[in-house]
């Protein structure tokens, strides 16, 4: 009897939560189908016959902001980027735990080391450094991510190759498998798990960066992030009609990719989290 | 002993990723601690100045202090409450309630959504609530600061609680059961059992939440921006404002920069100190 209250109360809080979590979501949401003086005179209301805006805000923000350019380079750029990033340094993890010498272990502790430091410390010298090599576009900022990338993802494929036994590896060798194939045939299928949970993880991240990339290449190949903030722009008043409906739109593939992937994204960050 | 077969293979496996680390971080890291003790502006002008900077830095009227102690006071309230309401919500979702797995995806998703666009999700909230009062977020710095402590803890929330469900899931049944047997009422099985039992989440939580406050930009550009008058301004944002703002005031973006480095590092491997050793005597 007592377990029941206790169940149902429980049950309750969370209810209340819950709703707690989804009403900004919401509110965007009727906002952007709302005009501009009914957003920042009464945002909690629902749109009535005199309010809705339909499609306008939504056709307005595109437009000013470029969002649908910017939602395919922000795909390239965190597709590639991720992809970059899993080949490379699964590889480098395994090289660096196999060839144990003062070099590798030096090199591992540089890339956890990378893990701490605030973007701040880099930001300035890394996008002069890109400038002057002409990294100042997405297949640069892609090599750019490798690099900023490479800590999380070396440490934690590295945590999970101290485990895998040799001698797979030794016997693929002896059946005639040079060291790529080894590597890819072999040991990468075992890597799998963690693969996962690197890619979730960095896509998280690069998807939803702002300062690298329009630190980098600034306002030439906007991504999402660059495309919002942009509608703010530089003095004046914001479109707050616009604003409402790129937020919308800018969630919607979130949404689409948390429900695609949820198994994995809560199993990868919990993973991800006892190996830190 | 014969050389490691898979040496001749460093070009492939290391090269490309130590490159891009070369590039991305190493060098400018390096970069970065050498031109904190130099005037310039675009980096090969570098004259060198001392501690110059790091005097100006305090010195220049832009409010570094002010806002370190800004990030400061945010981070210990953000870190208290996201862990602590996180920390609940995981104790009631591994309980035989319903819709677990419901209330789970949704406390989460708000984790997936951008700092930007949290940030302006935020500020129409916000407004639509002070409105009611004929304020908004940018008339009192009160208001930002809370804005950005209810914005952290929204998104963060739900990434800390799936770290300690997992960490309560991990316990033995058998444990729980024994000290059930042993008459342990629900407060004394939360103490010496459960929160023991989940140290290794709670150094990794307090971990993460830790240095996100301290590093919080984005979400600061888009709610406030620092205002008003910078003084909802946060250290990453303030650093920002010093190299892109203000022109000549490179080398002491730097600094703070340097500064604020070692304040993290800091700060971060003192509380991994101190909870892994938490984690060694449970």
């Amino acid at each position: 009897m007592r377990q029941r209250l206790f169940n149902t109360v429980c049950f309750l809080i969370l209810l209340v939560l819950a709703a707690v979590f989804i009403f900004p979501v919401f509110v965007v949401v009727i906002n952007s189908l709302k005009l501009k003086f009914s957003i920042t005179n009464a945002p909690f209301v629902l749109p009535n016959a005199e309010t809705f805006s339909g499609v306008e805000n939504y056709v307005t923000g595109i437009e000013k902001t470029g969002f649908l350019s910017a939602l395919g380079w922000s795909l390239f750029i965190t597709v590639l980027s991720v992809a970059v990033i899993i080949i490379f340094t699964s590889m480098t993890a395994w090289y660096i735990i196999r060839v144990k010498n003062t070099f590798t272990s030096l090199l591992y502790y540089a890339f956890v080391f990378s893990m701490i430091v605030p973007f701040q410390m880099v930001m300035f010298t890394m996008s002069k450094i890109a400038n002057v090599l002409r990294f100042d576009n997405p297949l640069g900022l892609i090599f750019i991510y490798l690099g900023f990338g490479a800590g999380l993802s070396v440490f934690m494929f590295s945590g999970f190759i101290k485990t895998v036994p040799k001698t797979i590896e030794e016997a693929a060798t002896i059946d005639g498998c040079n060291t790529l194939q080894v590597f890819w045939l072999v040991v990468f299928p075992v890597l799998k798990p963690t693969a996962i949970t690197v890619a979730i993880l960095n896509t998280m991240w690069i998807w939803n960066d702002y300062l690298l990339p329009y630190l980098v290449i600034g306002q030439d190949y906007k991504t999402v992030p660059i495309a919002v903030q942009y509608l703010k722009g530089g003095y004046g008043s914001v479109d707050m009609g616009a604003m409402m409906a790129m937020l919308v739109l800018s969630i919607i593939p979130v949404v689409v990719f948390y429900f695609l992937c949820q198994k994995y994204i809560i199993k990868g960050v919990a993973s991800g989290a006892v190996k830190g | 002993m014969k050389l490691n077969p898979y040496r001749k293979y460093f070009p492939i496996f290391v090269l490309p990723c130590l490159v891009a680390f070369l590039i991305a971080f190493i060098i400018p890291f390096i970069m970065g601690i050498f031109l904190s003790f130099t005037e310039f502006r675009t980096v090969s002008d570098a004259q060198f100045v001392g501690i110059e900077n790091y005097i100006k830095a305090f010195a220049d009227g832009s409010g570094f202090l002010e806002s370190l102690w800004f990030t400061v006071k945010f981070a210990v309230i953000s870190v208290i409450t996201i862990n602590v309401i996180a920390f609940f919500l995981a104790l009631i979702l591994t309980k035989s309630v319903p819709g677990t797995k419901l209330f789970r995806t949704i406390f989460f998703m708000p984790n997936l959504i951008g700092g930007i666009v949290l940030g302006y999700i935020w500020q129409v909230i916000i407004n639509g609530v002070l409105l009611n009062f004929n304020y908004s977020i940018t008339s009192n710095p009160t208001f930002g600061f809370w804005g950005l402590v209810i914005l952290m803890n929204w998104q963060m929330i739900g990434y800390m609680m799936i770290i300690y469900i997992a960490g309560i899931q991990n316990i033995s049944g058998d444990i729980l059961e024994a000290a059930k047997v042993d008459g342990a009422g629900s407060l004394i099985t939360l103490t010496k059992i459960i929160i023991p039992s989940v140290m290794p989440s709670i150094t990794i939580c307090l971990f993460l939440t830790i240095t996100n406050s301290f590093k919080l930009f984005d979400q600061n550009l888009a709610l406030t921006a620092g205002a008003p008058a910078n003084r909802t301004q946060m250290v990453a944002l303030n650093i920002y404002e010093t190299f892109y703002s203000r022109n000549g005031y490179e080398g002491v973006g730097q600094a703070k920069a340097v500064m604020f480095f070692i304040i993290v590092a800091v700060i971060a491997l003192a509380q991994l100190y101190f909870t892994r050793r938490k984690e060694v005597e449970s």
